[in-house]
């Protein structure tokens, strides 16, 4: 039994991407279905489709071998099709049991008022028959990432899910979280629970997985039973070709001091403390990397590092000076460059042109402008240039950054920030949710950007970038730096791990190498 | 990819503009059974004859000057839909100066002008400040200031201005020196049009080649963007509504200087929520904005012809102007189409 | 001066304040509701007056206050959904959809007016009806007290009952539940399959009926005609209020009885001989120097937060 056929899905997006182009994809009932493929294949769109939140340029659907037509979540859900989410959907003040109900919430009073104490119980009995426990009765807000996600599990299951989707799942997870998340998920597919696995981390498709799909540029490229595929077979079908990513790093060569952080701490608007007494220091010509789940305080120490976040106490020292509590105008003034964790949101401005987008930190600066006059001709010569360099793909400097893929998009962030002559270069998840060839091109020009002297502090929540890149680490947990390794040989992800977790932790004399060179 | 959205978005305006004038139609043969000749008028009436043809082009005028102010801010993504009181208040300034001001032939033309750029421009910085400083919404906050400009503009000038020998509530008659000059002999076709028109290739030059009109624009396609690209964005938050606010406070003085010679407003003569739409049909560019100015001020004198020759209320163009903004600003009007072209255009780039 | 003192301080004042508050409140509650499921519903200008007008027009033509307040009730709710149909099935921006649809309105109905009354200022010249006023047995007898809560127009004792009825709505029924969390997150709603499209057209159905009984009571009690744009402002000084209030009905109605009080003193200023036009713009002033005072209050509110943890870290905690 079958159950889903999506047959020919062709999906181009209103933008003119082409984000699926004649999928076809098959999962059994009651096995574990990993599809895979690399940023950008069109997997999370190809589950947007069969959730109903898309819908399909053409194609057909079989749920249960019965031909279907899904216009929404609600159709999915009455299906018994469920999906965790990469980004969770859950509404932040609400409790867990109201965010688990929601929708189909017990009542009282002739369903005039909902019954909470019903909307808790019926919360711990799906619970307890599944093994996911989850405080029910408290708000969602600041619950750890773990528990979350067994609330987004919670809430496909308590609507009778059969068929459960997973977005790439472990990508917020600790190995050691990502384990227990597997043992939940075997558990579930032994009771007959049809789950489907996004992922692109291979080692983790092999170890859970009956068959996987791989997709590549919005086709299939085949699946198979996961005995009979290695690890590099499935990587080569994901990107076409026979290379491993592997970055050549040459030994660094660190100068001067660029960037000294001394005792920073901070509290949110909400009070709640973020990032408590961290310190370090960063030398040109080598590569910090930060390590940790996010939502440790990563996103904090950037935006104060870059003037976009205020209010925070302790010191920092940039090319001997004080500059705690400067905004980005000042910052950008003081050779600070920044990529920033999300590129539609903060990096680039997608109405605005290429051309536009490249000039934005220095369109106030010869060449570009005089005194008060743009100098039209002038920026476009720039972006031609750019868009030469960092080989963007795009017929015109004038093309709208939103019509390109995300990793040309992201190129276009990287073009600006590596141009703009900077002494710290502030990296936040330089390469997330981009394609190989992209992702490659990025971190081979943050080596380079290195070399020329920079200081780079790269902040990343994947571990194989941050091996792959660092010539030292700091590992973050709640807010503090739990870790501190001034070279990574030998270092693995697992190891890592750990100090992410808020398992282990160096001892404060340890810590306090970071700062002291 | 370019041409193609310049092709689908003029198909779409034009389309929005005969929807527009079809419910019209709909509205007049519900109204009279004059329907026909009434939107004869309506349709004709701008151009029947010479002294009309003058009305529609001094109609344009404010027109052009609030659809001007209402693009700075909406290039910039800020509601600050306050054209109307800024106006309002300009025209209550201007008329002071004009009063009150040296009477000096040409410079005090110049003087009421400049004062009445400022007093639209402190009237919109309040709105201004305010989002900049507390981010206290422009929107509320900029149609309060609309409502506080009509009340105590029309205090000041009933009270301490009003000419008390005019049969109206109106203010004391300008100085000669405060008039704007004929430009035809027999008709009053003032020179406001062509400052109109000279303030659009400033603006357009001041949005599309100046640093600041760059960060301006920049504010507007992604706030999050200019902040972090280093561009002071509650700067740029507050000087486009100022110049916004003097755009529209300008049109105030011209208004009364090349047309009435006085203060003549008990009611906000509406140019300001007009501008609205013509900022939308000229999509924010200011040379756009003169031929959408002209127009809306087609429509507005088309609509006061057929008014005075038939009887029918010239409101009906209030409701037609209404639908064509609801049209024009629903992005999924047409998509359809629009999201057929960009299907079939893709996947030919695929093969 | 003494004069408005003790004016200020009489039953009367306090009674023309519940009053005045009335349409301030109805459209407060109608912000809210389309807030809390996260659309600003800028059109309530518009659905005011639309139900003033047709609220006066059908009682005259039928003879009943009840069958016109009907009537404006629906034209409220009408032009509500065109709002819901354009934001929500052609994507047009909701600001300029409101905008839109408030010049539509206005524009509408002195049209009509005109063609209906041959007057295009007001209606004084079509014979229409007006709700009644209710007395309330008990409390009407007690002094002070009495001549404050006593007596008040019907649509003003079902704006001030609105109040419980709105906070119940949001905080306990399902349906609340859902417009919170379509405002706060609608993704979240939609991966449960609640349609958000649906929730939003109900929230604006909801704020379009809350104006729609505002609007009536102005034209048919606060004065028995129409005139042309009579709400002046009263639906925009209805979402100030609202945003005052934050996310509850209770402080929606603090924040229109705030305004009430404005601008029952704006007219008791007119009776010792103050310039009209003077006073009509005291509530305006009111609202923007309120809306000042509460973008800061949370400004400062986050400061402060942010010293306190400060200071208890320097002490040792």
């Amino acid at each position: 039994m079958k159950a889903v056929q999506m047959i020919n899905i062709v999906k181009v997006y209103p933008n003119g991407i082409v984000a699926n182009n004649g999928v076809n994809f098959e999962v059994e009932v009651g096995e574990i279905h990993s599809l895979v493929g690399e940023n950008g294949a069109g997997k999370t769109t190809l589950m947007k489709i069969l959730f109903g939140i898309e819908q399909p340029t053409q194609g057909e659907i079989r749920i249960f071998e019965k031909p279907v037509h899904i216009s929404s979540p609600h159709d999915a859900i009455k299906l018994g099709i469920g999906m965790v989410h990469q980004h969770f959907m859950l509404v932040p003040s609400l409790t867990v049991a109201e965010n688990i109900v929601l929708g189909m919430e017990p009542t009282k009073a002739w369903g005039t008022t909902i019954d909470m104490d019903r909307a808790v119980e019926m919360v711990n009995e799906v619970a307890e028959k599944y093994g996911l426990p989850v405080p029910a009765k408290e708000v969602v807000l600041d619950l750890p990432v773990g528990i979350k996600q067994r609330i987004e599990i919670l809430k496909a299951l308590i609507r009778g899910a059969k068929i459960l989707i997973l977005d790439e799942p472990t990508a917020v997870l600790t190995p050691q979280e990502t384990e227990e998340l597997f043992v939940a998920l075997k558990n579930l597919a032994k009771k007959g629970m049809t789950i489907i696995f996004i992922s692109h981390k291979l080692n983790e498709v092999k170890e859970i997985s009956d068959r996987i799909t791989v997709l590549r540029d919005g086709k299939t490229m085949g699946t198979y039973r996961v005995e009979d595929v290695t690890e590099e077979e499935i990587s080569r079908l994901m990107v076409g070709r026979d290379v491993e990513l592997v970055i050549d790093r040459p030994p660094a060569k660190p100068g001067r001091v660029v960037l000294q952080v001394k005792d920073l701490s901070y509290y949110r608007e909400d009070g709640v403390r973020v990032l408590k007494g961290v310190s370090f220091s960063l030398r040109s010509g080598e590569i910090l990397g930060v390590a940790g789940v996010e939502g440790n305080g990563q996103r904090e120490l950037v935006e104060i590092l870059t003037g976009l976040r205020f209010g925070a106490t302790g010191s920092i020292v940039l090319n001997g000076e004080e500059v705690l509590g400067l905004t980005a105008y000042d910052l950008r003034r003081k050779k600070v460059a920044h990529i920033p964790e999300d590129r539609i949101e903060k990096g680039a401005a997608v109405k605005a042109s290429i051309a536009e987008n490249l000039i934005s930190d220095r369109y106030y600066k010869r060449p570009f402008s005089g005194r008060l006059v743009l100098f039209p001709k002038k920026v476009i010569e720039f972006a031609k240039k750019a868009i030469k360099m960092f080989s963007i793909k795009t017929d015109s400097p004038l093309t709208e950054v939103g019509m390109l893929s995300g990793g040309n998009m992201q190129k276009v962030v990287v073009a600006r920030e590596f141009t703009s002559g900077a002494d710290l270069l502030v990296a936040d998840q330089p390469t997330r949710g981009i394609d190989v060839g992209s992702t490659e091109f990025v971190r081979k020009k943050i080596i380079e950007v290195r070399d020329s002297g920079v200081a780079v502090l790269l902040v990343s929540a994947d571990l194989q970038e941050i091996l792959q890149l660092s010539d030292r680490i700091i590992v973050m947990y709640k807010g503090e730096i739990v870790g501190y390794f001034d070279k990574n040989e030998g270092l693995t992800e697992e190891d890592l791990g750990y100090y992410m977790l808020g398992v282990k932790r160096h001892d404060p004399d340890r810590v306090k190498e970071a700062a002291l060179l | 990819m370019r041409r193609d959205r310049i092709i689908f978005e003029t198909v779409r305006t034009t389309l929005t503009i005969l929807i527009a004038l079809l419910i019209g139609y709909v509205i007049l043969l519900f109204a009279t059974d004059k329907a026909n000749e009434a939107f004869k008028w309506f349709l004709l009436g701008p151009l029947s004859t010479k002294r009309r043809i003058v009305e529609l082009l001094n109609r344009t005028t404010p027109l052009i000057f609030t659809g001007l102010a209402v693009s700075v801010v909406f290039q910039a993504e800020i509601f600050n839909i306050g054209a109307e009181g800024q106006l309002f208040f300009g025209a209550v300034a201007a008329t002071f100066a004009a009063l009150y001001f040296p009477h000096i032939k040409f410079l005090q033309i110049i003087l009421v002008m400049l004062f009445a750029m400022a007093a639209g421009g402190a009237w919109a910085a309040v709105p201004a400040y305010m989002k900049a400083k507390w981010n206290a919404s422009e929107l509320v906050s900029s149609l309060m200031m609309n409502y506080v400009a009509f009340f105590f503009g029309l205090y000041l000038v009933n009270y301490h201005m009003r000419d008390v020998n005019a049969g109206a509530l109106v203010s004391y008659r300008f100085p000669r020196t405060a008039w704007l000059p004929r430009m035809l002999r027999r008709y009053n076709l003032h020179p406001g049009i062509l400052i109109a028109i000279g303030f659009a290739l400033l603006v357009w030059f001041f949005l599309y080649r100046t640093k600041y009109g760059y960060e301006l624009r920049m504010v507007g396609k992604n706030k999050e963007f200019a902040r972090f690209s280093g561009i002071k964005v509650e700067n740029v938050v507050i000087y486009s509504q100022i110049i916004s606010g003097m755009i529209a406070g300008l049109a105030g003085a011209i208004e009364l200087m090349g047309l009435y010679k006085r203060f003549v407003w008990q009611m906000t003569p509406g140019y300001g929520f007009d501008g609205i739409i013509v900022a939308l049909l000229a999509r924010n560019n200011p040379l756009m904005v003169i031929p959408a100015a002209l127009f809306i001020s087609y429509l507005r004198t088309g609509s006061y012809v057929m008014g005075r020759m038939t009887g029918i209320a010239p409101e009906i163009v209030v409701m037609l102007q209404a639908i064509m903004i609801l049209l024009i600003t629903a992005e999924a009007f047409l998509a359809f189409w629009k999201r057929r072209m960009i299907e079939k255009s893709a996947m030919s780039r695929e093969e | 001066m003494n004069e408005v003192i003790k004016s200020i301080l009489s039953a009367q004042f306090f009674y023309s304040v519940l009053r005045v508050t009335t349409p301030v409140l109805f459209a407060a509650l109608g912000a809210l509701l389309s807030d809390v499921a996260g659309v600003i519903n800028i059109a309530l200008e518009g659905l005011m007056l639309m139900s003033a007008f047709w609220g006066v027009m059908v009682s005259a033509w039928t003879g009943s206050a009840w069958i016109g307040l009907l009537a404006g009730v629906a034209s409220a709710v009408l032009l509500s959904l065109a709002l819901a149909y354009f934001h929500l099935n052609l994507k047009t921006d909701l600001i300029l959809a409101g905008i839109a649809l408030n010049m539509f309105a206005s524009g509408s109905t002195v049209f009509l007016l005109y063609l209906f009354s041959g007057d295009k200022g007001s209606s004084s010249s079509v014979k229409s009806y007006v709700l009644p006023n209710v007395d309330i047995p008990g409390i009407k007898n007690i002094p002070i007290l009495g001549d404050i809560l006593s007596g008040h127009h019907v649509l003003t004792y079902i704006a001030f009952l609105s109040v419980f009825v709105v906070q119940y709505l949001i905080y306990k029924t399902p349906l609340g539940l859902r417009m919170r969390a379509v405002g706060e997150n609608p993704n979240a709603a939609q991966s449960v399959g609640i349609s958000v499209k649906r929730i939003k057209y109900t929230s604006l159905v909801l704020s379009g009926l809350m104006a729609g009984l505002g609007g009536a009571f102005l034209s048919m009690g606060y004065v028995s005609w129409f005139a042309r744009d009579m709400t002046n402002g009263r639906g925009f000084i209805g979402l100030a209020a609202q945003a005052l209030g934050g996310k509850s009905a209770y402080g929606s109605m603090w924040g229109a009885l705030l305004f009430g009080a404005a601008e029952a003193t704006s007219y008791t200023l007119q009776a010792i001989r103050i310039p009209s036009e003077f006073t009509n713009m005291l509530p305006f002033i009111f609202t923007i120097i309120a809306l000042i005072i509460y973008a800061r209050a949370k400004i400062m509110q986050i400061k402060k937060i942010r010293e306190k943890q400060t200071s208890h870290e320097e002490v040792g905690l």
